[in-house]
């Protein structure tokens, strides 16, 4: 089967990603207001996206790994059964990182960003994707498909455009929401609008995991 | 857990000036007896107070939880989460400002009530004891506590055995675990007092009182006139938690005590009080602020002492002839416009208009109480000890409310006859200007009154991460 749903969902989680306040937009507000500033809210995405991607990328990495020593029928639930157990945990005990601070330069919000992704397991969500889409190659057109049309899921330079693409979905979601929030809609929305996205965040990993299973 | 935010979560100090009015207080009501030795002690209490004008009730005490021991000395609060929780870096706004923290400075105790089952009738639901704290903190004697963006931070006077340091410990506001000492380098930082920060520059400040031994047992006239209470104001790294500057204000000036920066997290300044002059009897407010890449203050209020005769006096006092100020607590707007100054001797509160940091305007005054003059309330019946002390601030600063006893065996030496415990309302007028409500008066009988915190927070109790 070919098909272009892995790279899809791939894109469309790097957008839920990108929508959670918890995963950056809303610290790039907030630099902003405190410069003042809606350039220093732009300049704050990319070191946050830079830091979600490194956080996706050691999942895969692991992934990656536990394919190349792992037998093929077992590792679909090994990863289900991680997802599972994680989403239960951040259900069961909710917490973040500690990070105190304002004051952060681009590296302290790669770190931050990395260190935030990663207690939300936000790379772990993506592996059943992984998992289950690695014969499908990177959808294209044109006459340039020749050479990106054998991209599969499971070569690295496969593993780098997913990571890519889900990075890139999650910026411009963010960016957009960050700039609406800044410009237009104001913080009054942080009391009305910001729903537990942490239990749904918790319950989109279980779901990951069994979807992982079931397929 | 809630799914949306705790509706008491505001982002910013302008937004929480738009909060629904306070319907309750809760205030610390120890008792005296209990820690003089004297007969027929009680329990100290938390007091619930109406403050909903349209209720039967208004402005009468509606229930007073009492703690199990004796002798605590209630005197602060503080509220497990608050705005804090929306900073952008430590995100959990589904946690709920639902429990009342209670500090007991002579027992070292936490007592925590949880405010929602019953929001009239707060009930103790936990109990912190002063082993664990001492054996996980090496810190006794907890007396400020504020709901940080990670964590509950708790300051305390000093070590079990009454000597220093003092400093600051953290509980976890969801399981109230006692995490640990805050500082890993305090440099040269000793005494200690309170505690807040500017969340938008990384920096805490603290201020110096004395240790438990300076203090436990009143003011010792040897170490006043000797200058050894504090003196000095303590700049931290709040993501690094170091010492970085101390900035002392002349030894003159003794116990320099309550902080309150500006609420704005983008400003860099705030106000602290110090209690009194040596040289002259004044009291003083000072102001710290940015000046570069270090932090500088600088006095902005003196407050005289007044004249007094000798048989007006406490046998402290009676060599001196006046009556010092004693600013013994100050509060600040929401919208970092008008700052509150207690005058426990001389019976007076004090409104400043400090819209220029650096020059405030006085622009109001009442007068209840103090040493000499006790001044009565309309509906105090006659003449009233104890004067102007804890003073809280509503969320919109139109109502400020405040109560009349410091700490226990102070108040002995300063109003050596007793003093009463009572809770007061100023209104604000628009423009600058304050009045006593002569309708509002709180008799706390037998015990007597302190801290002041109103139902979904004041303007002492939450800071904000986005201006």
């Amino acid at each position: 089967m070919t098909s272009a749903w892995p790279w899809i969902t791939l894109a469309l989680l790097g957008a839920y990603h990108g929508l959670s306040p918890g995963m950056g937009w809303l610290f790039a507000v907030a630099l902003g207001l405190q410069e003042k500033s809606g350039k220093a809210v732009l300049r704050a995405l990319l070191p946050i996206a830079i830091g979600h991607a490194a956080s996706v990328g050691l999942a895969v990495g692991l992934l990656a790994a536990g394919k190349a020593s792992i037998p093929t029928g077992i590792l679909p639930w090994i990863t289900g059964g991680v997802l599972v157990a994680f989403g239960i945990f951040k259900l069961v005990r909710p917490r973040h990182p500690r990070w105190v601070g304002m004051r952060v330069n681009a590296r302290d919000l790669v770190v931050w960003s990395f260190l935030m992704a990663t207690a939300h397991g936000a790379g772990l969500m993506l592996l059943p994707v992984f998992v289950l889409g690695e014969d499908n190659p990177a959808p294209c057109h044109g006459p340039s498909c020749h050479d990106a049309a054998g991209i599969s899921l499971s070569s690295p330079s496969g593993y780098l455009a997913a990571i890519s693409l889900h990075t890139l979905a999650m910026l411009a979601v963010s960016a957009l929401v960050a700039l609406v929030v800044y410009y237009k809609v104001g913080l009054a929305m942080l009391r009305r609008a910001w729903f537990d996205l942490d239990r749904v965040w918790a319950g989109a990993l279980i779901l990951a995991g069994v979807l992982g299973l079931l397929l | 857990m809630p799914f949306r935010p705790d509706p008491t979560f505001y982002p910013s100090p302008r937004m929480a000036m738009d909060a629904p009015r306070e319907r309750f207080a809760y205030v610390a009501a120890p008792d005296a007896n209990a820690v003089l030795g004297r007969p027929n002690p009680l329990r100290d209490g938390l007091a619930t107070v109406d403050l909903d004008p349209r209720s039967p009730t208004y402005s009468q005490i509606i229930a007073l939880a009492e703690v199990p021991n004796f002798g605590d000395e209630l005197h602060h609060s503080g509220w497990n989460a608050c705005s804090a929780a929306l900073c952008p870096y430590a995100p959990h706004p589904h946690v709920e400002r639902r429990y009342l923290m209670l500090p007991a400075l002579r027992s070292s105790r936490i007592y925590i009530f949880d405010t929602k089952l019953d929001p009239r009738r707060p009930k103790l639901v936990r109990t912190i004891e002063a082993d664990e704290i001492a054996s996980r903190t090496g810190y006794s004697r907890p007396h400020t506590l504020h709901c940080g963006p990670d964590g509950i931070y708790v300051s305390a006077l000093g070590n079990p055995a009454g000597e220093g340091p003092g400093g600051i410990f953290m509980l976890d506001c969801e399981s109230f675990d006692v995490l640990g000492r805050w500082e890993i380098d305090r440099g040269p930082q000793y005494l200690h007092y309170d505690f807040w920060w500017h969340l938008g520059h990384d920096t805490l400040i603290s201020s110096e009182w004395g240790t438990p031994k300076m203090i436990e047992d009143g003011v010792v006239p040897e170490l006043l006139l000797g200058k050894k209470y504090g003196h000095r104001l303590h700049v931290w790294d709040l993501r690094r938690r170091k010492h970085v500057q101390a900035l002392d204000i002349g030894d003159e000036h003794q116990m320099a005590l309550e902080l309150r920066p500006a609420h704005d997290p983008t400003k860099a300044w705030g106000f602290m009080g110090v209690v009194i002059s040596v040289a002259d009897l004044s009291a003083s407010v000072w102001l710290w602020y940015r000046e570069g890449e270090r932090w500088a203050i600088k006095k902005v209020i003196t407050i005289p002492a007044e004249p007094a005769s000798a048989d007006q006096l406490p046998p402290l006092l009676k060599g001196f002839g006046a009556v010092p100020p004693l600013v013994t607590d100050i509060n600040l707007s929401l919208d970092d416009k008008y700052l509150y100054v207690s005058c426990w001797g001389t019976g007076e509160l004090r409104q400043y208009d400090v819209s220029n940091p650096h020059e405030p305007k006085h622009v109001g005054s009442v007068h209840i109480g103090g040493i000499a003059r006790r001044t009565p309330h309309p509906r105090s019946g006659g003449p009233l000890t104890g004067a102007p002390q804890m003073v809280e601030v509503s969320r919109d600063g139109k109502r400020i409310y405040f109560t009349s006893g410091l700490y226990t065996t102070w108040d002995e030496q300063f109003y050596p006859d007793g003093l009463k415990g009572w809770m007061v309302k100023v209104d604000v007028k628009e423009g600058g200007g304050i009045a006593l409500d002569p309708d509002f008066y709180v008799d706390f009988g037998p015990r007597r009154a302190h801290q002041v915190r109103l139902e979904g927070g004041d303007a002492s109790s939450d800071s904000f991460c986005y201006p």
